[in-house]
């Protein structure tokens, strides 16, 4: 009980959103539109229950990445981390769409040695998969791990140098760009999974400001076979996104993609089953935050 | 009515093409009457404005944009997006200030403005069925957008006026020579 629960901690930490389902991370850009030469954006950055409120956890801004319209590599300035939240400014001098964004990619598993079960350590990364597993270790199953977080905020006319895919995890390719959003249309977008289109991804929408209403009023999607959703807002406002593929723990109590026998309080729980070992699985997750204007 | 359409779309044709030849003095126009309320509110400020057209499958003009364009460093265009739809429909492709558009924010009242077709700002109109759309947003206010729609060419006499509820008052254009 205890393991299982360590485990479940450690996937919280480490999937962010998938496995999480009770906490959310997100960026919260004061503007995603504006007007001028020189603009600021300050971004709030955390992980919570409800949207967009910080009553969690500060999100970690050391890996968060600018991107500028014409591709070059930008900057956060006057970071800080309170209890609740991160905060973090954005100077906007080009004209165009940038891409704020935490990435990360890891791989998480488990090996038996010893006839004990031990985990990999965080923060191993796929080439050093193989130093971190030591001789003799048997039963080992790995899960490469890629997390996208990005927000997308635009100076003037939207651009979409930005939008040009790496190939790593779930990326979002706009049919109607994020930044240009308006209640009662339709957008769609387009999700890549390591670059190929992701059919059948489950995308989930939740409108914030969650605190004033009792409904979640969340939104489930689905992508179809070119990995596109159309998404028509229902009212003006901020909206989490969210996308992921793996978060489940496969084979473990709960069946597959199952919370972990969260269904079977009474019960004890099975022993998590051993699957042999074999290709990684993949987990990817992917969130953003877009602004919807009113019409 | 579709004939009578026809023939005042070539009566207009063989007028544009003497007006701009013979006499430029009766191009035709647009002149509008924009109200704008006086508000007993705590902190006023005077509305940024933009007045564009739209027709279906034709790009946004835009016809006038006033804002606080004496802020130091063009600092007043930094509030321009606020001005929600006209930002999204054309303001966010211009560059500020924009000449024969920009104009320094205007006080409650009757303001009145005139466009002319095939010059500045409103260029030439094809025939077809137009709208001429007013949006105000103030600064610690709220926005409004009221819409015209107008046919081109207009009926000799032809007037559409609508009433804002809000950031706008009295709204109406008048076509004359």
């Amino acid at each position: 009980m205890k393991s299982r629960f360590l485990i479940a901690g450690a996937l919280a930490v480490l999937m962010v959103s998938g496995a999480a389902q009770a906490h959310r991370q997100w960026m919260l850009p004061s503007s995603t539109t504006l007007s001028g030469t020189d603009s600021w954006v300050t971004v709030d950055a955390a992980v919570s229950n409800d949207l967009f409120y910080f009553e969690h956890f500060p999100m970690q801004t050391d890996n968060i990445v600018v991107t500028e319209p014409d591709g070059a590599t930008g900057k956060i300035e006057n970071a800080a981390k309170g209890r609740y939240r991160s905060t973090f400014d954005v100077h906007l001098t080009k004209p165009g769409t940038y891409r704020i964004a935490s990435v990360s990619t890891g791989v998480m598993g488990s090996y038996m040695l010893n006839g004990k079960q031990e985990r990999l350590p965080r923060g191993t990364t796929k080439d050093k998969l193989a130093t971190a597993i030591p001789a003799g270790a048997t039963d080992v199953q790995t899960a490469e791990m890629s997390n996208r977080n990005e927000i997308f905020v635009t100076l003037g006319a939207p651009s979409t140098t930005i939008f040009k895919p790496t190939g790593s995890g779930i990326e979002l390719v706009p049919v109607t760009h994020p930044n240009d959003l308006v209640s009662g249309e339709a957008a769609t977008f387009q999700f890549l999974l390591d670059g190929k289109p992701a059919s059948d991804l489950k995308v989930t929408v939740i409108p914030g400001g969650i605190r004033y209403r009792d409904a979640l009023g969340q939104i489930d999607l689905t992508t179809d076979k070119d990995g596109k959703v159309a998404v028509t807002w229902p009212q003006p406002g901020l909206y989490w996104l969210n996308a992921s593929i793996g978060g489940g723990r496969e084979g473990g109590p709960g069946g597959t993609g199952g919370e972990g026998g969260a269904g079977g309080a009474g019960a004890p729980p099975a022993p998590r089953p051993q699957a042999p070992a074999g290709p990684p699985q993949r987990r990817a997750a992917y969130i953003t935050t877009l602004e919807v204007l009113a019409p | 009515m579709q004939i009578s359409h026809r023939l005042a779309l070539t009566g207009a044709a063989a007028l544009g093409a003497a007006g701009t030849a013979a006499a430029p003095a009766i191009a035709q126009t647009l002149n509008l009457s924009v109200n704008i309320p006086r508000l007993s509110v705590a902190e006023y400020h005077r509305p940024y404005v933009a007045i564009w057209i739209e027709k279906e499958g034709a790009a946004p003009r835009t016809l006038s944009v006033w804002y606080d364009v004496d802020k130091a460093k063009g600092e007043g265009t930094k509030w321009l997006r606020d001005v929600r739809q006209w930002w999204r429909a054309s303001g966010r492709s211009l560059s500020f200030p924009a000449d024969g558009v920009s104009g320094a924010t205007r006080a409650p009242g009757e303001q009145k403005i005139a466009f002319t077709a095939g010059k500045g700002p409103l260029g030439a109109l094809g025939p077809g069925n137009y709208t001429l759309i007013v949006e105000a947003a103030r600064e610690v206010g709220g926005r409004e957008v009221l819409r015209l729609p107008f046919a081109w060419p207009p009926k000799p006499g032809a007037t559409v006026k609508v009433q804002g509820s809000s950031e706008l008052g009295a709204i109406a254009l008048t076509f004359g020579k």
